[in-house]
């Protein structure tokens, strides 16, 4: 596996190639793409993204923890968490480019 | 919200822009994001999440049917880790 991450920078750069607008444009719209999407599920709609994958908004309830370190329990209180489900474009994508 | 309701909602933001190419931004964005993964690569997105290669090992798996054992090879699958802004956004802790 490789140690390389891609940043904002690097979609920005992507944008800017493919699209030919100026770099700032490039990095203000990867920046709207993904704060549109964080408002949608903050509203708790799912959001579907076809041949990408489905970001969707979970409910967990209230449950005791214990701190690993001292035993000593505490109270987790309920909270919503994102789960997200790619879609079987990027699956196989993802398991043919990393096969053997 | 699906996917052309996100391109629908950044055209409306930039009317100085062709629907085509606000398109093409869009799916840039999320054909980089894949692309990235399948070159075993992680896309760190600070505030939002990242998106990661997680390796699945090799086992001997069962036909929940016939209950015969078959072979199921060590896989490459992607994960995503939501942010801490994200997070605390989701949970009424606004910045």
């Amino acid at each position: 596996m490789s140690d390389k991450t891609l940043t904002r920078m690097d979609l920005s750069e992507a944008v800017f190639r493919n699209v030919g607008l100026s770099r700032n444009e490039s990095a203000t719209l990867v920046e709207s793409v993904l704060q549109h999407i964080s408002d949608s599920l903050v509203q708790g709609e799912t959001v579907k993204i076809s041949s990408f994958g489905t970001f969707s908004v979970r409910d967990k309830g209230p449950r005791v923890g214990r701190n690993p370190k001292t035993g000593e329990e505490v109270p987790i209180s309920p909270r919503r968490v994102i789960s997200f489900r790619p879609s079987h474009i990027m699956k196989d994508r993802v398991a043919r480019g990393n096969a053997g | 919200m699906i996917r052309s309701e996100l391109i629908q909602k950044i055209a409306e933001e930039n009317t100085h822009l062709y629907q085509r190419d606000v398109e093409r931004i869009v799916n840039t964005v999320f054909d980089e994001i894949i692309e990235a993964m399948a070159r075993g690569e992680r896309v760190e997105l600070r505030g939002f999440g990242a998106f990661s290669v997680k390796v699945r090992d090799a086992r001997i798996g069962r036909n929940p049917r016939t209950g015969e054992s078959v072979q199921v090879d060590q896989k490459a699958v992607p994960f995503f880790k939501t942010g801490k802004l994200l997070r605390d956004r989701l949970n009424g802790k606004e910045e």
